[in-house]
């Protein structure tokens, strides 16, 4: 009975992700759409960038999905650690928020250098931001090449935690190192405290790929959840189909021993 | 937890004096590479090095020199930890001293601690032979000594609880790598800085370098003080 019941909880929160997934996916699909559109077409070049400004509609967003992404791994590794909290779920979440960070985080580096091409005419500069963002990609490919290690389901959740934390505390300490180190960047120029400096469409576009860019993040989030609760369940399966076959290969020994 | 702390430090540091791995293949690693990178960076090292020993105080190993020592420090600091973990998987040693009822975090600080002999006797080592073989002159030693000290605290936390995680694995000497250098990177950038600041005499402008060497240590000293019981359950 509380197998059929655990079974049909089960069922109807796999169908509930899998209206989220599809939903998510619909909604990252068409804003990406209307962001290609905005980015592409309907805004228009820069007076001194010319179409380099364009990349304005994805760097940005794309660094953003990166440091959102390390700081779920750390909330999500956190609550793994906590044995109050402890589920399978928050190391799930936390493997597939590393993974996707660091693909974000490596986006961020090729569109930030194809920027600085365009407009320093170098493909890399020693700047503070690069820099920092260089290292983290490099702390958090440590984290997932961490995880890719073989081990069990709970060494690997807690190497995963404890590696994004100490990742995670990192980050500030990266930043402001290099930041004394040298800087040449552009300020932040949305957020300085004399006003905003992007203008109309271009703003809204930007903030735009915000949106559009959490969105795909949220839906490969929900892909990578799923892929290793399977992973998890495959893994349980085949344990438990060996141990069946085991048994099922004894008790044939038994009935050929007695007969 | 400081009992408990020495208990480990003196255990590691015995097993070293009886085995000597770091005396025997540590040094001589760290003396290669030094060798090694006057070939590497011949133009400023032992080139320009002897021109400017006579005509500008010996400006290019000033600069040269401290990325030197800590680059090749941070490639020995993997080779200890390396060897920290090691000590404790021969003959089921890690689990017997989980066993102990010893206190995680005193533990963490001996482990920690013995890392730290070992660097400095290291750091001894690159600093003679630096003096030795580029000509370098160390000025403001206030300066130098506590960038050196929080430098390496900071460098043996992050390799223990490392080195701690990675235990028990058979991808340990390529994982290690991956993990520690980057966490470190502001470590070796800090204390190049305040080593080069201190080398050309502006010694004013080291200073604020060696308050990010006190946030880190203190920082992951912490971490490695509250999280150490969680990383022994896990190996």
């Amino acid at each position: 009975m509380r197998t059929t019941a655990t079974m049909q909880t089960s069922g109807v929160q796999t169908s509930t992700v899998q209206t989220l997934s599809w939903l998510t996916g619909l909604a990252a699909g068409a804003s990406l759409a209307l962001l290609t559109v905005l980015g592409l077409f309907v805004t228009r070049p820069d007076e001194v960038q010319g179409e380099a400004v364009r990349l304005l509609y994805v760097h940005p967003a794309t660094a953003w999905v990166a440091y959102m992404a390390f700081a779920v791994t750390s909330l999500a590794g956190l609550l793994w650690l906590w044995p109050r909290t402890r589920k399978p779920l928050w190391d799930r979440i936390a493997g597939a928020s590393a993974s996707i960070g660091v693909v974000f985080t490596g986006l961020t580096l090729v569109l930030g250098s194809l920027w600085g091409r365009a407009t320093w005419g170098f493909w890399w500069v020693w700047d503070a931001r690069g820099t920092s963002t260089l290292l983290l990609f490099l702390l958090y490919a440590g984290v997932v090449a961490l995880r890719y290690v073989p081990a069990t389901r709970d060494a690997r959740a807690r190497r995963t935690a404890i590696g994004a934390l100490i990742a995670f505390i990192d980050v500030p300490l990266v930043h402001f190192s290099v930041k004394w180190w040298k800087t040449l960047h552009q300020e932040a120029s949305v957020l300085q405290p004399s006003g905003v400096q992007i203008h109309g469409l271009q703003l809204f576009t930007m903030l735009f790929s915000f949106v559009a860019f959490s969105l795909v993040y949220a839906w490969l989030m929900i892909q990578r959840t799923r892929l290793a609760r399977w992973e998890d369940e495959l893994e349980a399966g085949g344990l438990d189909a060996a141990i069946v076959a085991r048994q099922s290969e004894g008790s044939q020994h038994l009935i050929g021993a007695t007969s | 937890m400081f009992r408990d702390a020495l208990l480990v430090l003196g255990k590691d540091l015995r097993i070293e004096a009886r085995a000597k791995v770091t005396l025997r293949q540590v040094a001589p690693f760290v003396v290669t590479v030094m060798v090694l990178f006057a070939f590497g960076l011949d133009r400023v090292l032992v080139r320009d090095a002897n021109v400017a020993d006579t005509v500008t105080d010996s400006v290019p190993a000033a600069y040269v020199v401290p990325g030197l020592i800590w680059l090749t420090l941070l490639f020995a600091l993997l080779l200890v930890v390396s060897r920290s973990v090691s000590i404790e998987e021969e003959d089921g040693a890690g689990d017997a001293l989980r066993l102990s009822g010893l206190d995680p975090a005193g533990i963490f600080l001996g482990k920690a601690g013995a890392i730290v002999v070992q660097l400095v006797a290291l750091e001894l080592l690159l600093v003679l032979g630096s003096m030795l073989f580029f000509q370098a002159r160390l000025h403001a030693p206030l300066l130098l000594l506590s960038a050196t000290a929080l430098a390496t605290v900071g460098m043996a936390a992050v390799g223990t609880c490392y080195g701690a995680l990675s235990s028990g694995l058979r991808s340990r000497e390529t994982l290690l790598p991956v993990l520690v250098m980057p966490v470190v990177a502001p470590v070796v950038l800090a204390a190049v800085q305040a080593w080069q600041l201190a080398l050309v005499g502006e010694v004013g402008d080291g200073w604020p370098w060696v308050r990010l060497l006190i946030v880190f240590a203190v920082v992951y000293v912490s971490f490695g003080v509250l999280a150490y019981g969680a990383l022994l359950e896990e190996s």
